[in-house]
């Protein structure tokens, strides 16, 4: 298994790979940690005419805390994430969920921009992200836009970035945070693709009551799926029980339509959700509690 | 103007393996895994599915354990790279591979330069490992005679070593 034949550019700024993706992006694509672009081209799914080689774009390495947001560049490996001390005291579901991707030798190339990018809805940092509220900024040789992960994902392996658009950073509101969180993930071995995962933010009052917060999903539709703000309402104002969470989640997977293939069927996937989505609320509600003690 | 490497212009590349430098002209589709075996003649690295589930292929760049086979050769310009040929002057690799062949850690040893390798990294970083950090480093590597047993007790007696 070896990739077709392509041209290669190595820029080394967000600028020069702008102009390149200017004359060059319809045929070709941009290359960071490869870590499932890679396999894509080595059994020949994609032969782009060429590829422009992102890992020398230094500046896009980064994880800061600036202007009420956890900034993380679009070239930061995922291993970084994981190991990050300022990312686990801000956001600490970013650690949590980084673990169940790939394999640690995976993780030390794999980027968080190319996961958002590659848009695979089982993926961890796709779903983690779109739980927090976090927005992408995307440039172009023309201008820089920002976009909110909810519009973001369009379906598999497709989002809203045209191909002269380079995806360049993710900021993660952190100001009111939720204090509870908990991602979960179902996969055959450790280390696979996410049959089903899970993540959930809870912020809880002094007497235990749901305050607010979020649920998502992945595995279960073509993008990762957020409970609505109207179907998650139904938690807020009272202790999480059983028949207040099997409501979101009946009213979460009534909106999906999982596949079915060699892995597991719909079925078991939308109860994979179920299982796994109450699993994180619990979780969730647990961590919330105790930091309010 | 950004220098564009023809696809079948080949390009040249420097880097330093093993502690040795070398300078080798490539096309850019090479993947680093072929260059390795191909190029430069080190066929310790093993190259199993060639799209990184099994592990066979990591070696150590810049001191990060990775996939040689989700890497193309140019993308090795400038770096530093030990293979499992390089162990011999590596303490930890030396204590492993004893390690490895005290436990019965391999039996065909198809897998074991890739998981010798990725074991160096975590040692490196994580001298006092519990066992069960041990088998989540291992879950990126394919073994298909051990069962396992024998190469996390090796890995697990190396750390023992370490501590002394």
């Amino acid at each position: 298994m070896k990739p077709a034949q392509f041209d290669y550019f190595r820029p080394s700024s967000v600028e020069e790979t702008l102009e390149l993706l200017t004359d060059y992006g319809n045929e070709g694509k941009i290359l960071a940690g490869g870590q499932s672009f890679i396999p894509i081209l080595n059994m020949r799914m994609s032969e782009p005419e060429c590829l422009i080689d992102i890992n020398h774009l230094q500046e896009l390495d980064y994880i800061k805390q600036e202007e009420g947001y956890l900034k993380i560049g679009a070239l930061t490996r995922q291993s970084d994430l994981e190991k990050s001390e300022l990312a686990a005291n801000t956001v600490p579901i970013l650690r949590e969920a980084s673990r169940f991707i790939g394999h640690s030798q995976t993780r030390n190339r794999g980027t968080v921009g190319g996961s958002l990018v590659h848009a695979d809805p089982s993926a961890e940092l796709p779903l983690t992200l779109l739980t927090l509220g976090a927005k992408v900024i995307i440039s172009s040789a023309d201008e820089e836009r920002e976009a909110a992960l909810d519009e973001f994902f369009l379906t598999y392996l497709t989002t809203d970035m045209m191909p002269d658009e380079l995806l360049t950073a993710i900021h993660i509101p952190i100001d009111s945070i939720p204090k509870g969180y908990a991602f979960e993930e179902f996969s055959r071995r450790h280390g696979d693709f996410a049959l089903v995962a899970a993540a959930s933010m809870l912020d809880v009052d002094e007497n235990g009551n749901v305050l607010g917060g979020t649920i998502a999903a992945g595995g279960i539709d073509a993008v990762p799926l957020l409970a609505e703000e109207e179907d998650f309402n139904v938690l807020i104002g009272q202790k999480l029980t059983e028949q207040r969470i099997k409501e979101v989640v009946q009213k979460m997977v009534e909106k999906a339509e999982p596949d079915s293939d060699l892995h597991a069927s719909a079925e078991y996937r939308e109860n994979l959700a179920e299982v796994l989505i109450k699993k994180s609320l619990h979780k969730a509600y647990q961590r919330a509690t105790e930091s309010g003690e | 103007m950004i220098k564009k490497v023809e696809s079948k212009e080949k390009m040249k590349i420097q880097t330093v393996i093993n502690g040795k430098s070398y300078e080798k002209e490539v096309e850019p589709r090479k993947l680093f895994s072929d260059f390795l075996r191909e190029d430069v003649g080190l066929t310790g690295t093993h190259v199993g599915c060639e799209h990184g589930v099994c592990g066979a292929c990591t070696v150590l760049m810049d001191g990060k354990a990775v996939r040689s086979c989700l890497m193309f050769a140019v993308q090795a310009d400038g770096t530093k790279i030990e293979t499992v040929e390089g162990l011999v002057n590596n303490k930890t690799g030396r204590s492993l591979k004893a390690a490895f062949s005290e436990h019965h850690a391999l039996q065909c040893g198809f897998c074991t330069p890739g998981i010798l390798m990725s074991s160096v990294e975590f040692l490196n970083e994580n001298p006092q490992p519990e066992k069960q950090e041990i088998k989540e480093m291992l879950s990126g590597h394919l073994c298909r005679c051990t069962g396992y047993t024998g190469i996390v007790e090796a890995v697990q007696q190396t750390t023992d070593g370490n501590s002394k």
